[in-house]
């Protein structure tokens, strides 16, 4: 049972924004869907599954990639050929 | 009109496109001056691409993705990109950022989702063939819903790179069309190994479709025409099958008991690969732009709030949780387990028979609005996402009507038998035919 407190830090975490007035229908929501979850308890065993898989490793080639322009172009914010990003300071 | 562009101004009276190309350039090849649409989550170099998320409007992609640029190689004209629900994420198409798609056999209902625009545009005549892409039915569910043919490739077949990703563990991009045999050219031309997903197999697909199946051991499990299965729709389903027998082909009965938590699993994977595949939309590097004056938690999460709609801050929210310290193994753990379950009942299963069959979905096209509880959307998903946790193929094609709505016949097959199914859709086709 998830409470209104609970989707609130959750939103939080996830950098999502929520507002006062969505909390009751999210919390609702949540707890039906969780409820359902809630079947995967009758799933045995612990989560460690082995597979015949391998790294396929390579050697670091620099290669062609994309020129300066087209890689800002779809930046809302730019200077001197970087991205600009929110204040990490107050 | 030059002789190496067409002109694209479909009357799109169903929404099926979020953008179209009015003079589409064209090259040679066995595609050439062929009019394809494309799902809007698949990078176009020059041609807006959103995932029909307000997040992403106006991002123009500086590259192709894989499949697309396999496109243009063998001369399709790319036409336009088509609806869906936000980042894939739905059933009906109406999660859209940007307004439904209406179902072209009746605008009340949904054309079925994620790719419902791309099967919108297939159905109505605007385009020969679309690309799509599953997660967890999203090609077959709006076949099903449109009346037409949609392959979920085999894991690894076709490139993802270029596809904007939800749940990349689950997700393979894959063909549909009228027609088994322009499923089979378009897959003809988009599988094969791409270094630039490393998830990439090197597997191309060279088959012609072939309707001889005599002898072909067909498993029927019984959990797809148990409760919850439209009777009407299991009914229709079991005729195609009875035809499929009358064809040469054998049936078994069988059982997939991990499809008891198969969906729980599901919505427990997608939703934390989203959580964390989605953390990179915050209005820095596209889209609508952050505003910098603010510290990033408050500027993230303005922008994040403002461009996803409600089923994706549901679904980025679910995983965030079920990724979370204390919760971790309660969800994310036990669907792991799950998934691999899964996958052992179909090889046991495909150790007996060369193919499964069932409904691809459980009942028709839903009406517009009839799906407004996400967990009732979500358990319509119960036929299609045992597919993509087993990463094996599987097609839906055409089998009847029901109400005037169209039903589809779901094959599954082994992993790597993408021809097999496509040679069992192709024979049900042929033989129905007019």
């Amino acid at each position: 049972m998830v409470t209104k407190e609970d989707v609130e830090h959750i939103a939080g975490l996830a950098d999502i924004g929520i507002d006062k007035d969505e909390l009751g229908a999210f919390t609702g929501q949540f707890n039906a869907i969780l409820d359902y979850f809630d079947i995967l308890d009758k799933v045995k065993g612990d989560g460690v599954i082995t597979r015949d898989l391998s790294n396929v490793m390579r050697e670091d080639i620099v290669e062609p990639s994309l020129p300066l322009e087209e890689v800002l172009k779809n930046a809302g914010g730019q200077e001197n050929g970087y991205i600009k990003g929110p204040r990490v300071m107050q | 009109m030059t002789a190496h562009e067409i002109s694209f101004n479909p009357d799109d009276r169903f929404h099926a496109f979020l953008s179209t190309v009015k003079k589409a350039p064209y090259g040679e090849g066995k595609l050439s001056g062929i009019a394809v649409a494309v799902k809007d989550n698949i990078s176009t170099l020059g041609i807006e691409t959103t995932c029909a998320s307000k997040i992403l409007k106006g991002y123009i992609p500086p590259y192709d993705a894989h499949a697309v640029q396999l496109l243009k190689q063998a001369g399709a004209a790319i036409v336009g990109k088509t609806n869906m629900d936000e980042f894939g994420m739905g059933t009906t198409t109406e999660n859209s950022g940007f307004g439904p798609t209406l179902n072209p056999h009746d605008p009340n209902r949904v054309p079925g989702g994620s790719s419902g625009g791309s099967a919108a545009a297939v159905a109505a005549g605007m385009v020969r063939m679309a690309l799509g892409t599953d997660t967890g039915g999203s090609i077959r569910c709006p076949a099903a819903f449109c009346g037409i043919v949609g392959l979920k490739p085999t894991y690894g077949r076709v490139s993802r790179y270029g596809l904007i990703a939800y749940a990349n563990s689950l997700e393979q991009i894959g063909p549909m069309a009228n027609t088994v045999s322009d499923v089979s050219l378009l897959m003809q031309l988009i599988a094969g190994h791409d270094r630039r997903d490393t998830t990439s197999y090197d597997r191309p697909y060279t088959h012609t479709p072939n309707a001889d199946i005599k002898g072909l051991r067909i498993g029927i499990p019984q959990e797809y025409f148990g409760a919850g299965v439209d009777p009407n729709v299991a009914a229709s389903v079991k005729k195609a099958i009875t035809n499929l027998e009358e064809l040469g082909a054998t049936t078994v009965p069988c059982s997939i008991p991990s499809m008891e938590y198969a969906l729980a699993a599901y919505y427990v994977i997608c939703t934390s690969e989203a959580s964390s595949n989605l953390a990179r939309f915050d209005g820095i590097r596209y889209g609508p732009a952050a505003d910098t004056l603010k510290s990033w938690h408050d500027a993230y999460r303005d922008v994040r709030r403002a461009g996803f709609g409600t089923e994706v801050r549901r679904r980025i929210m679910l995983g965030t949780f079920a990724l979370s310290s204390g919760y971790y193994g309660k969800y994310y753990a036990k669907a792991q387990v799950a998934r691999e379950n899964v996958r052992k009942d179909f090889a046991r299963i495909f150790s007996e028979v060369d193919v499964i069959c069932g409904p691809t979905m459980p009942t028709i096209a839903f009406r517009l609005g009839e799906k407004s509880d996400p967990l009732s959307m979500y358990l319509s998903d119960i036929l299609t996402v045992p597919v993509n946790l087993a990463g094996i193929p599987a097609i839906s094609v055409p089998c009847g009507k029901v109400d005037g709505m169209p039903v589809g016949l779901q094959i599954m097959g082994r992993p790597f038998e993408d021809e097999r199914v496509i040679d069992v859709a192709y024979a049900y086709e042929q033989a129905v035919r007019l």
